[in-house]
């Protein structure tokens, strides 16, 4: 078996040191009663060819982005990754690489999350970032979480415009963590709502932009009025790369920014695996969830890195820990990390500005479509429309035309009463004519 | 004659003096690699974009003016500074990782192809789910290999993690004691548990209590007994246990658990002892998680992204979180709502690590029932002959055999001077990554060691003759070889102390060229 | 100055009594890196956590040794968290505590019983 390189002969000679008479020897504690008599009832070893004709034959049963026109976002973006970055991740050293425990014989991830912590504080406007998290929804429940701790406080509030599935994620940890979470109805451009609903009570806000109608806001009041009760905002950000062309959070008084970095450097992967950016002030970072990449001294007074504030974790402070968490996103933080350089300030810019052009031929193009209304009042590269029917059948319609139109709202809401809706991204891999197809499909189907 | 004299001379002239510096600090192909944003660049980018001259009027304030702060590097810049940087990692492909708990096993490239493959790689995880029956299928597959390969009726795929895998464990047997009107206050944790073990229980709400162990190493019986009662929710266990021992007891513990009224979970970090030969079902586990990067070899990748399915029982099945996977007469379907019945709710957006799925089904297809029995086989030879070999020398707590992992103390270092921190910097001089230290917590001074299946017997040799080096080094008095270790890596011992008195967590303008002032 | 077998000591003036560890504990301890200090004005009770001291690799729990309200921390720690290393029984100090019952402290080891419990270790 190619992947085990023991011999018989090897295996005979190193029980002989071990002194046991056979490998079974070696499970005698496991109950006979639940020893396996012969394999489990799977099939048997297959070489390489046969794994790669099985699961292309899976592949080649589902409909990719590159096939046809394809406007799907709703948290999870399609872009164009530069063909270093897949490169880098997959050397050996970073590859297959541990969590940095030794830090002397591993710089070499320790200073790429460096990197990682400083482009991610930047992005965000923010003091301080965390070496990653698993994703942005779970980023925003320990966001919550976080807030529960700092101000003692009970109730999160959050916003109409916030992602169903965060506010899903963010609710399975509330509930047991004894946080009250206000739900407010979804709504397109309804994020000041929240700010009559603060009280003494409340430990923070949690307002999504752009938000999951795709709809961009200034988050400045909000914080204020946050601040006046005592409670905290958090600001949560599916599109990474919209910190290219808006306000960050953090220079509108976001004290939490939990966001989803997936479309920068990683693929979409049906959902995953992607990597959480978590980001807060300063003052707060004793209190934040997850690793921790600082920077040091060795004996000879090199510059080194380090994880470091390894006591909130759970291998220390165990059942006092700030979260149970134990891995990060490792390889997607590299591969965000490295997208990101390879940008730059010029590159991220432009990408944005690119992004946000093509969104905007999207949304002119569809409102010319007779009964069909664009809901988004001001948008990054993400937009909402009403259709004249259920979204759900016009999106299988177009499907079966080879157009794969974007996300209906019900898809993630179906109890909101909002099946009219569906959403739709543009990047800057949407192209004119992909706009066009869309639009002939959709005036078809919604005739 | 045409007397050709280049290239000469072709050998090495006999050595001078011993050690010479180089006279900028380099160190042959070792090369040294400031901070992006230390390399200027503030207007280069790697990526070919056009400019827009993009009117964006209609977001008006909302537009970001300030400058964001961050450096770019042209392509090849960008390749060398992470090439620069990976020369400083030590890898699974470079030698043997002997981590305990952590299975470092090899990275099977095969996987990385599958997953790269685009009809998985470019899907949208909300697209229609007629589009994405392939993906839904492999999804359903894994389910059905992790089912049989431990004899449990339901699995809950998405747990990103071995930890996030707990926490789904323990929200859906909370949510079955709750169910049946009968919420209980407390959990119970071997002394010896992984720390993600009593914070996810006391995330959970409930009361962590240790359960204690015996001189041999296992679970102690007798205490176990003492602290069931009707207010226990879950007992939490490994087996093999963090000593790398197996449970013997296990039936009958899971039988008091049960007659308490209290479910057992299992923590299944270490299943690749015993994967494809035992099936924790029949050793009455509940509920346990399984990390996709240990045992079905996704890569570590520096610290993530891992998996952490839970295989349930019955009484824990319905209480999954959404989505999961069903079979409809059209074909496959995610459950993406569970609204209507007993689930826990939503753990994450989406569907889970797809990613990771495609290569854990990749890896269990190639090895198959008979593989994966070897590989459980392979483990544990591997970890008995490691620990013979070392026996003798360096002290077991626990005697008789050990299964994947075979774990020392510190008694042998007993008046050397030496302390397992300095064994374990002395060991990355002679090439190794280290051993798990101080963990577990029960052992003074632990030294876990896992080899994993695929380390060939060269390479546990070359690894034992090194620790046993070493040792004789230690008991021969040679400290200072050990404190100031490691001498020979990429950079000394760091100062941990500075980083958590002064933190800095990201560069800054301000810094001059990156010189922390020391404490 | 009295002491506890958990490594706290006490000293008090009046009704108010000054806490920290002992230099014993802060040399078991290493580098102490962070002290979590109470809140001004919290409520302790004999055995309650009063604070927690961090090392790069553990986080250990200090407890009050008799009852009382914080009235005082030590604010300078957070910017020199080394001082518990350096005068542990000094200016190392954690908490001030207005004493529910300043006669409490008696029943506490003094110096000589405290090293010799240290020998005992």
């Amino acid at each position: 078996m190619r992947y085990l390189p023991l011999t018989d002969d090897d295996r005979r000679a190193m029980l002989a040191v071990v002194g046991a008479p056979s490998v079974d020897a070696l499970f005698e504690d496991v109950p006979p009663a639940a020893r396996l008599a012969g394999p489990v009832d799977l099939p048997s070893h297959q070489g390489e060819l046969e794994v790669e004709r099985a699961l292309a034959a899976l592949a080649a049963k589902n409909v990719s982005g590159a096939q046809g026109p394809f406007f799907c976002g709703a948290g999870a973006y399609r872009h164009h990754v530069p063909a270093s970055v897949d490169h880098i991740i997959q050397r050996s050293e970073f590859l297959t690489s541990y969590t940095p425990y030794q830090p002397e014989i591993a710089q070499g991830t320790l200073q790429a999350l460096f990197e990682f912590q400083s482009q991610v504080a930047a992005l965000t406007g923010m003091e301080v970032a965390n070496a990653s998290m698993y994703d942005g929804s779970t980023a925003a429940a320990e966001a919550v979480m976080m807030a529960h701790r700092i101000t003692r406080r009970p109730k999160a509030i959050l916003s109409g415009g916030v992602h169903p599935h965060y506010a899903d994620a963010i609710a399975t940890l509330a509930r047991v963590a004894g946080v009250d979470v206000v739900h407010q109805a979804p709504g397109v451009d309804a994020e000041a709502d929240v700010i009559p609903a603060i009280d003494a009570e409340t430990a923070c806000v949690v307002v999504q932009t752009p938000n999951v109608f795709g709809t961009a806001s200034e988050l400045s009041r909000i914080a204020e009025a946050a601040h006046a009760a005592g409670a905290l905002m958090i600001a949560v950000t599916t599109e990474a790369v919209s910190f290219g062309l808006l306000k960050p959070p953090g220079e509108m008084g976001a004290d939490i920014v939990a966001a989803e970095g997936q479309s920068i450097g990683n693929a979409l992967s049906f959902g995953g695996p992607y990597v959480g950016l978590f980001a807060t002030r300063e003052k707060y970072v004793r209190q934040a969830p997850g690793r921790l990449c600082g920077e040091t001294l060795d004996a000879e007074g090199r510059r080194g890195f380090v994880l470091t504030l390894s006591t909130r974790e759970q291998h220390i402070r165990r059942e006092k820990a700030t979260s149970n968490i134990c891995t990060n996103a490792g390889l997607c933080a590299l591969a965000f990390t490295i997208h990101m350089t390879l940008l730059g300030e010029t590159g991220l810019r432009r990408l944005a500005a690119i992004n946000h052009a093509q969104a905007r031929k999207l949304a002119i193009a569809l409102a010319a479509i007779p009964r069909v209304e664009v809901l988004t009042p001001r948008f990054f590269n993400e937009i909402a429309v009403r259709l004249p029917k259920p979204a759900a059948s016009v999106v299988e319609t177009l499907a079966r035309q080879g157009v794969l139109a974007g996300v209906p709202f019900s898809r993630l809401s179906p109890d909101a009463g909002m099946d009219d809706v569906l959403l739709l991204a543009a990047t800057e891999l949407t192209t004119e004519s992909d706009i066009d197809a869309l639009a002939k499909a959709l005036i078809g189907a919604c005739a | 004659m045409t007397l050709q004299s280049i290239g000469r001379p072709t050998r090495a002239e006999p050595a001078g003096a011993t050690e010479t510096k180089s006279l900028t600090g380099g160190r042959g192909l070792l090369q040294d690699e400031a901070l992006i944003f230390e390399l200027g660049g503030w207007e280069k980018t790697g990526v070919d974009l056009p400019d827009s001259d993009l009117d964006a009027g209609d977001l008006g304030d909302l537009v970001r003016e300030r400058p964001i702060g961050l450096p770019g590097l042209s392509e090849p810049e960008t390749l060398r500074h992470y090439v620069r940087l990976s020369q400083r990692n030590h890898a699974i492909d470079l030698a043997i990782y002997p981590l305990g708990s952590c299975t470092m096993k090899h990275n099977p490239r095969l996987n990385e192809k599958m997953a790269r493959l685009g009809g998985f790689a470019d899907i949208h995880p909300l697209q229609p789910q007629s589009t994405v029956q392939g993906a839904i299928a492999l999804m359903d597959q894994l389910a059905h290999w992790l089912k049989t390969l431990t004899g449990m009726p339901a699995v809950a795929l998405t747990p990103k993690a071995g930890a996030q895998g707990e926490l789904c464990g323990l929200l859906a047997i909370r949510a079955a004691h709750v169910a049946r009107g009968d919420a209980r206050q407390r959990v119970l944790v071997p002394t010896s548990a992984h720390g993600t073990n009593p914070a996810t229980a006391a995330f959970v709400g409930y009361a962590v209590e240790e359960i204690g162990q015996t001189a041999c190493g296992r679970v102690d019986l007798a205490d176990l007994g003492a602290k069931l009662g009707p207010d226990v929710a879950a007992v939490m266990l490994t087996n093999p246990n963090t000593c790398g021992l197996f449970e013997r007891d296990i039936i009958e513990i899971a039988r008091m658990t049960h007659a308490a009224g209290a479910y057992l979970y299992a923590d299944g970090a270490n299943f690749n002892a015993i994967v494809g030969k035992v099936r924790p079902a029949d050793l009455g586990v509940d509920a346990m998680h399984i990390n996709l990067h240990k045992t079905f070899s996704t890569p570590h990748g520096g610290g993530g992204p891992g998996a952490g399915p839970v295989v349930l029982g019955a009484a824990l099945a319905a209480f999954a979180p959404a989505p999961w996977v069903t079979h409809r007469p059209e074909g496959f379907a995610l459950v993406e709502h569970g609204g209507d019945t007993q689930s826990f709710g939503r753990l994450s957006a989406f569907h889970g690590q797809m990613g990771m799925y495609v290569r854990a089904l990749a890896y269990m297809m190639s090895h198959g029932a008979d593989g994966l029995a070897q590989v459980a086989e392979d483990a544990v030879l591997n970890a008995n002959y490691v620990k013979a070999r070392l026996a003798g020398v360096l002290s077991a707590p626990f005697a008789g055999y050990c299964m994947h992992e075979a774990v020392f103390d510190d008694r042998w270092l007993d008046g050397t001077g030496v302390a397992t921190l300095d064994f374990a910097k002395a060991l990355i001089d002679e090439g190794f990554h280290p051993m798990t230290m101080y963990f577990p917590l029960v052992v003074h001074g632990a030294m876990l060691i896992e080899p994993t299946e695929t380390e060939p017997k060269a390479e546990l040799d070359r690894f034992c003759d090194a620790v046993l080096a070493l040792a004789a080094a230690a008991k021969a008095g040679e400290v200072d070889r050990f404190k100031g270790a490691p001498h020979l890596a990429p950079l000394r011992r760091l100062d941990e102390t500075l980083a958590a008195r002064k933190p800095r967590l990201r560069w800054t303008p301000d810094q001059d060229g990156g010189a922390v002032a020391a404490a | 100055m009295r002491f506890t077998k958990d490594h706290e000591w006490i000293e008090v003036d009046g009704d108010v009594a000054t806490i920290g560890v002992t230099a014993y504990a802060a040399e078991q301890l290493g580098d102490v890196v962070f002290v979590e200090l109470p809140e001004v004005g919290k409520a302790v009770k004999t055995g309650d956590g009063l604070a927690v001291v961090e090392s790069v690799k553990a986080a250990s729990d200090v407890y009050a040794p008799v009852a009382g309200e914080v009235v005082a921390v030590n604010g300078a720690l957070a910017d020199e968290p080394e001082t518990v290393n350096a005068e542990p029984e000094a200016a190392g100090w954690f908490a001030r505590l207005k004493l529910a019952d300043p006669t409490a402290v008696e029943g506490l080891m003094d110096r000589p019983a405290y090293e010799a419990f240290l020998q005992t270790l």
